[in-house]
């Protein structure tokens, strides 16, 4: 669990993750203050359904993929902003609107 | 952009970008720096601009001295492409990035790539579970946002894993523990390079302050760890492992894991130049001579990308690659060459004299470095290290090979964390050197771009 050492240094933003509302300092990236909502788990993996999150902070290991107006981007290269809204990486693509593919062993799209 | 075509491109703002990007400034050639964040820094000076007073105080001394170099090249005429990712660089100097939702292209008569370092991966049982970082993702926090996470504890091995912690005791959270893989054995070899060691003191002295004050703290140290393994059903919730013949297990919500960094080879491996397997610090490495010059005459290579040797040789490697490519790019006489980058020469050999010493003492395990059959190595695929020995059973020779095998490498990481383990598994398996097992091929985009940012930009 990450806390803030300056809870008052900056001012902060509101966004919203899978509906809740989370503030966080202004020019954090969405991963950090995810992991100081006490969220450190932020998607299940296409192949086995294992819990992921935040891993390296550097853009480097792409294992905190969230999704924001339905194109999955890293967490730890998107800063919040207020009003931003953040949804989990659907599992498979059968979770999304394609119905004609079978979700077995689904992966992450990186086009929409 | 405009067809305007720069002298030099150099890609990555950490001190080798920077420095390069001011010298060659300095020497009027046109510059264009590209880099993924919206403040000049790299990983090692992230964020130095806007750090609080009490951040500075918890990163210490040498994370300040980033701003000495940020804020001259800010005020410089090189052009600072902020916040971009760079998806594609060509042999012909394009760069092709995607800024704010837009593709774009420069082009460069010299490109200077300085992207620095990713950390080694730490492939043990467990390291896939929400709650485990790498000790340079802690330090990101820190420098980003001010956060840190009180009794974490620390695996792995290397001075950067003495740092992170000691700047948690000053952020005010203490480790609760550090689980340390060196043994008496690896630091018995290293005192072999003691005499470079010696003329490294700085850094020594630096290194038994920063352990002093962990001391002083009261973290609890465990070395020689062996048997290392992360728990947890949804989380990681322990760490068990051996020490002195001794089973330990310790439980915390954060576990930071840490074996040292390797040069970030994405893009130098995209553009097909010639690597070479270091044994000392058990890593590839671009294939470069002293002025940073690689196997392609209009590519150079500056910094840790290089080769480890840390933010002081970076930024010295960085003017020192600027000097070569003006010359190379004849806007410098060869005489003012050698000239003004002797003594950064000089300078530079001194300060890489540490480096035996290091990569020797804190050399990875060879428990992880090629861990057991049931261990995830390829984290997007969730490969394990049995897998990839299956596939030399089946004779799988190379890291290329095992993509058809088994698909190690081919998620969204690019093989950036499990490269380095595929090729060392297969050259044990199959009796090759890793120069002959060969790495990962990489290639464009070496960054999520989405057809429609290609689409429009094409249209232009």
């Amino acid at each position: 669990m990450f806390v803030s050492f300056e809870p008052d240094a900056a001012e902060t933003v509101v966004f919203e993750f899978e509906g809740q509302k989370i503030s966080a300092p202004r020019g954090a990236s969405v991963a950090a203050a995810l992991l100081a909502s006490g969220r450190p788990s932020l998607r299940a993996t296409p192949v086995s359904g294992a819990p992921r999150g935040p891993f390296c902070m550097m853009g480097a290991c792409f294992d905190c993929l969230v999704q924001i107006d339905g194109v999955t981007v890293q967490a730890c290269m998107t800063s919040v902003a207020d009003g931003l809204v953040v949804q989990q990486v659907p599992r498979t693509m059968s979770e999304t609107q394609s119905d004609h593919m079978n979700g077995d062993g689904g992966f992450v799209e990186h086009v929409k | 952009m405009s067809n305007k075509v720069f002298d030099i491109a150099v890609i990555g703002a950490g001190p080798a970008g920077m420095s390069a990007a001011l010298e060659a400034e300095k020497h009027g050639a046109s510059v264009v720096l590209l880099d993924e964040q919206s403040q000049p820094g790299g990983q090692i000076y992230r964020n130095v601009l806007t750090a609080t007073r009490r951040q500075f105080t918890t990163l210490g001394s040498d994370y300040a001295k980033g701003a000495a170099l940020a804020k001259p090249f800010l005020e410089s005429a090189v052009m600072h492409l902020a916040g971009v990712s760079v998806w594609q660089v060509t042999q012909g100097g394009h760069i092709g990035f995607s800024k704010d939702g837009k593709a774009d292209q420069i082009r460069a008569r010299h490109i200077i790539v300085a992207t620095g370092a990713t950390e080694r991966p730490v492939p043990i049982p467990g390291w896939t579970l929400p709650g485990v970082l790498t000790a340079g993702a802690a330090q990101i926090l820190l420098k980003s946002g001010g956060f840190a996470a009180p009794s974490a504890v620390l695996v792995g091995a290397g001075p950067l894993l003495y740092l992170v912690a000691a700047q948690m005791v000053a952020a005010g959270s203490p480790p609760k523990a550090l689980v340390e893989t060196q043994t008496q054995k690896n630091l018995r070899a290293a005192l072999e390079h003691l005499g470079g060691a010696l003329r490294g003191w700085r850094y020594l002295l630096k290194g038994i302050g920063l352990i002093a004050q962990l001391k002083r703290a009261g973290v609890q140290r465990y070395s020689a760890a062996t048997e290392i393994e992360i728990s947890g059903s949804d989380c990681a919730e322990a760490v068990s492992f051996k020490a002195k013949g001794r089973h330990h297990r310790i439980e915390a919500e954060t576990f930071l894991v840490h074996l040292g960094v390797v040069p970030n080879t994405q893009i130098t491996r995209s553009l097909r130049l010639e690597h070479r397997y270091d044994d000392t610090q058990r890593c590839f490495k671009p294939i470069s001579d002293a002025y940073g010059h690689t196997s392609s005459n209009a590519i150079s290579i500056a910094g840790d990308s290089a080769g480890i040797g840390g933010a002081v040789v970076a930024a010295l490697s960085g003017r020192i690659a600027a000097l070569g490519a003006l010359q190379k790019l004849e806007m410098i006489a060869e005489t003012t060459r050698d000239e003004v980058a002797r003594p950064l020469l000089l300078k530079r050999e001194k300060e890489l004299s540490i480096r035996p010493f290091l990569d020797t003492a804190y050399a990875p395990p060879e428990e992880i470095l090629r861990p057991a059959d049931g261990t995830i190595i390829c984290r997007c695929e969730e490969v394990t290290a049995g897998d990839i020995r299956r596939f030399a059973v089946l004779g799988c020779k190379g890291p290329n090979q095992a993509k058809a095998f088994g698909r190690s490498g081919m998620g969204p990481c690019q093989g950036r964390f499990c490269g380095l383990t595929v090729t060392e598994i297969l050259a044990k398996e199959t009796g090759q050197s890793q120069d002959e097992t060969g790495a990962f091929r990489i290639r464009t985009p070496l960054k999520p771009v989405t057809l429609g940012e290609l689409a429009a930009y094409e249209a232009e």
